[in-house]
């Protein structure tokens, strides 16, 4: 064989391979029909950048748990003001049995987008697949006051609770999804998971991994079909790129942080949308620690960070001094539990309490250096920084913070004597982030409750908070919590941050919800994208 | 010839089942939690009977020999087993992707060979010169350069700066299909970068091999006969010299797929090594186990293509490897 033939060879493999490789392969999800026009100009399509995916489509699984999935719908939604609607329920459930059984009526000529009728026995098939052990649904401890689920009739689906639990309704604006589509295949990895089956306002496209999620309007959607015909989530990780392709015009939306937004100022097609959220940051004070254990450090720390310094130079103002878990423009806060920043009285109950200041300004007590170590998850700036900024006053107060950063692996183990940049929140109910932050029941347990705080009156009052079915009973429950909370910090709350958003300016009255810590497909001014106008 | 392939063939499969083996070890070692991996952002509220149901589910907590040997038994027959970072299949997660890997990768090797070999005997026509010292000088910057920066920095430069070509994807956000045009303009990007990784191997090489060729006594005496400059660099001097270039091709298998690994990360392509990069940071026993073969099985394939390649281009090689 000579090298002439070789070289042809060569060629005509490469060739092959070539043609294979583009002819016998769609795109990951299985992209199909849809026009291959972008987001340019198009009143009727909208593409948003986004900087997480989720794991998986299939409710059963988690996906959608907190309301607003596009392809689903859940019993119950929440509007604009978070208050609770009736969605695949025809009304909201009629709560009898103390506060134990939740019966809801369902709303009837509902079909899933493969034509299929919905009924009661696909909100019980949801439930119980999601409360089977055998699925592996990361979140299904937030249904463990379910005792047990049944249909009544086609039209009626009851819920047996274990003990009274008040906030139950906020848990059912999970996802519905159909028996007949997602039963009969392995939960956990069965196609019903990349193609999912709904009876939502949108319908999936198309799902490539990692880039992006693609969505048609359902024009059979019990709500009305959306304006909006074609949807694009696209994930973009990275903040710039994110940015750029905003700017360049190949998004029509995405989430930004503060100091990219500020770029986007003078573009009069643009505007930006600020949401409220529960999201905070603050640090876990552990128990178990000689120095964030004593009341007196604890007390101190929360007197001596300057929150309202963070929210101007790390938030850029995009965001509200923290207390608690509670934002203060809640309706659940607390009136009179915010403390301002007292240098002065932070340093005289650290006196008071025998924390004398010795080498280089570290205070020390009985032979222990005011000392202890802060984590925060490796890659989150603002976390970082939120970090660096309490290291900073803490040392004012003469007390050291060490900050050091660890993937959660590293972390993990550490919780116990260590401190963490914690983040978190949920809005629907103070009892989701107050009981899984502060009863002692769940010290340590997996995340919750990582400083192992301990105080028999909060956890009284979280259980009244939780069982009474009577919202003034409830008030006075959770501010004497917060009023506990100011006594005895487990943690030193610093900030609650919003999220913003840049958008094209086309369309009208975009509005957003208070939204959670997690920001993922359902929370953004496109909560409602089915709802939208094009403007005239 | 079938004898060499056969005995590798052969050899492949101790080598397939020590990889893998090592694959489950270094996993199970790892401070990795499949079951924190699996739960994802939702994990964050998650108590921890729910982590050990989660664990117990997806068999984490069995000693990883037992979780190997269940794996390589079910795979024989053919079953891959369930991905429980993408919730589906093993062999639908490489179905959908590996076309558009060995695209990508195909492409980038094309070009690296290409523009590697002119560029490797322009440099050698004159050792020495100003087109030598730029193209050599060039290729020990390259080697050294991460492909994920050189990555960030095409995004960057092009993308960015530039705005000429797409920064990631496939196709255009707003667009579902896969066009031909518009996979064409998205590849360029992730496979110049990819190529560019590779291509002061193929410089450096080749400048080698021919420059040396040039100074041998066939091509001088072809020079004395007064042949041209072209006929003697191109059928003489470039034949001989390309001898070690084909051994190089082999090699430079494992590297390109790191290189590519890298790359689709960074270009956010929807090829096999970003669900690679997922899997391993998971530990996603049979994801990872499966990429794994594969990755294995590609090199073999490459160190075997190269070694065929050499013995037909130089009979006095032979085929007893």
């Amino acid at each position: 064989m000579t090298a002439r033939s070789i070289r042809g060879m060569a060629a005509t493999a490469m060739a092959a391979v070539l043609t294979a490789g583009a002819a016998a392969c769609s795109t990951p999800g299985g992209g199909n029909g849809g026009s291959a026009d972008g987001a340019k100009g198009d009143k009727d399509s909208l593409v948003v950048g986004l900087a997480n995916e989720p794991e998986t489509l299939s409710p059963l699984l988690g996906y959608g748990k907190d309301g607003n999935s596009k392809i689903f719908d859940g019993l119950l939604t929440r509007d604009a003001a978070m208050k609770l609607q009736p969605a695949l329920a025809a009304e909201l459930p009629k709560i009898t049995d103390d506060g134990r059984t939740y019966t809801y009526k369902l709303r009837t000529g509902v079909k899933f987008s493969d034509g299929k009728p919905f009924s009661a026995k696909d909100v019980v098939f949801t439930y119980r697949t999601i409360l089977d052990e055998k699925t592996n649904n990361a979140a299904k401890g937030e249904l463990d006051a379910i005792d047990r689920v049944t249909a009544d009739g086609d039209d009626t689906v009851v819920f047996r609770l274990k003990y009274p639990y008040a906030p139950f309704a906020e848990r059912t604006v999970l996802p519905i999804a159909p028996e007949h589509a997602a039963k009969g295949q392995d939960v956990n990895s069965g196609s019903f998971n990349t193609r999912p089956i709904g009876t939502g306002p949108y319908v999936l496209t198309g799902w490539s991994k990692g880039e992006k999620l693609s969505f048609k309007a359902n024009p059979a959607y019990w709500g009305g079909e959306p304006k909006i015909k074609k949807l694009t989530m696209a994930i973009i990780k990275d903040d710039d790129i994110r940015a750029t392709r905003l700017r360049s015009g190949d998004l029509d939306g995405a989430i930004l942080p503060p100091n990219l937004v500020k770029g986007f100022k003078g573009d009069k097609s643009k505007r930006t949308v600020t949401a409220r959220t529960t999201d905070f940051r603050g640090v876990t004070l552990p128990t178990a620690n000689k120095v964030t254990g004593d009341v007196a450090v604890r007390r101190a720390l929360d007197l001596a960070v300057d929150r309202e310094a963070m929210v101007d130079k790390l938030l850029e103002g995009a965001g509200k001094a923290g207390y608690g878990p509670v934002p203060t423009d809640s309706e659940w806060f607390a009136k009179g539990t915010e403390r301002p920043h007292d240098l002065d009285k932070a340093k005289k109950l650290l006196d008071e309490a025998g924390w004398t200041p010795g080498d280089q300004g570290i205070r020390e007590k009985d032979g222990q250096p005011a000392k202890f170590t802060l984590w925060f998850p490796a890659g989150d700036k603002l976390r970082q920084e939120h970090a660096l900024a309490f290291a900073s006053d803490a040392k004012k107060a003469g007390i050291k913070a060490e900050v050091q950063s660890g993937t959660w692996e590293v972390i993990e183990p550490r919780m116990k004597n260590d401190a963490v940049l914690a983040g978190g929140g949920n809005p629907a109910d103070p009892d989701f982030d107050l009981y899984n932050l502060l009863h002692s029941s769940l010290a340590l347990d997996g995340f919750n409750n990582m400083a192992a705080y301990a105080n028999p009156d909060v956890d009284k009052a979280l259980e009244d908070g939780r069982r009474s079915g009577d919202k003034g009973a409830r008030k006075a429950a959770y501010d004497k919590i917060q009023r506990d909370l100011a006594a005895d910090p487990g943690y030193v709350f610093l900030t609650h941050v919003d999220h913003l958003y840049v958008m094209n300016d086309r369309w009208q009255d975009l509005t957003t919800q208070i939204e959670p810590h997690d920001h993922g497909l359902g929370a953004g001014p496109w909560w409602n994208v089915e709802d939208w106008q094009p403007k005239k | 010839m079938a004898r060499m392939a056969g005995r590798r063939l052969l050899l492949a499969v101790p080598v397939l089942a020590v990889v893998t083996f090592g694959v489950f070890a270094i996993a199970a070692a790892s401070p990795f939690d499949p079951a924190k991996a699996y739960a994802g952002s939702a994990g964050l509220g998650a108590g921890q009977d729910v982590f050990d149901q989660l664990r117990e589910n997806l068999g984490a907590d069995r000693p990883f020999v037992a979780r190997w040997w269940d794996w390589v038994t079910s795979a024989v027959t053919g079953d891959l087993g369930d991905s429980s970072t993408l919730r589906q299949p093993v062999a639908d997660v490489i179905g959908e992707r590996i076309g558009w890997s060995v695209l990508l990768c195909a492409v980038a090797f094309t070009l690296a060979v290409t523009v590697g070999t002119t560029l490797g005997v322009l440099a050698a026509r004159r050792r020495g010169g100003l087109l030598d010292r730029v193209v050599t000088s060039l290729s020990y910057t390259l080697e050294a350069a991460p492909p994920f920066w050189l990555g960030l920095l095409a995004i960057w430069f092009f993308a960015l700066k530039l705005g000429a070509l797409p920064a990631g994807g496939l196709t255009d956000t707003g667009s579902d299909v896969a066009t031909a045009g518009q996979v064409a303009s998205h590849v360029v990007l992730p496979a110049v970068v990819l190529a560019v990784s590779q291509l002061p191997w193929f410089v450096l090489y080749v400048r080698q091999g021919v420059g040396d060729a040039l100074e041998e006594d066939p091509v001088r005496g072809a020079r004395a006969r007064g042949l041209r400059e072209r006929t003697v660099l191109l059928h003489h001097a470039l034949r001989s010299g390309l001898l070690p270039v084909l051994t190089l091709i082999g090699s430079r298998v494992p590297e390109l797929i790191t290189g590519a690994l890298l790359v689709e990360t960074v270009f956010s392509w929807p090829g096999i090594a970003a669900a690679t990069v997922q899997a391993a940071t998971s530990v996603d026993f049979p994801l990872l186990a499966a990429l794994t073969v594969l990755a294995t099985a590609a090199v073999l394939v490459g160190n075997l293509l190269s070694d065929l390649l050499y013995g037909l281009a130089d009979p006095r090689v032979g085929f007893d490897g």
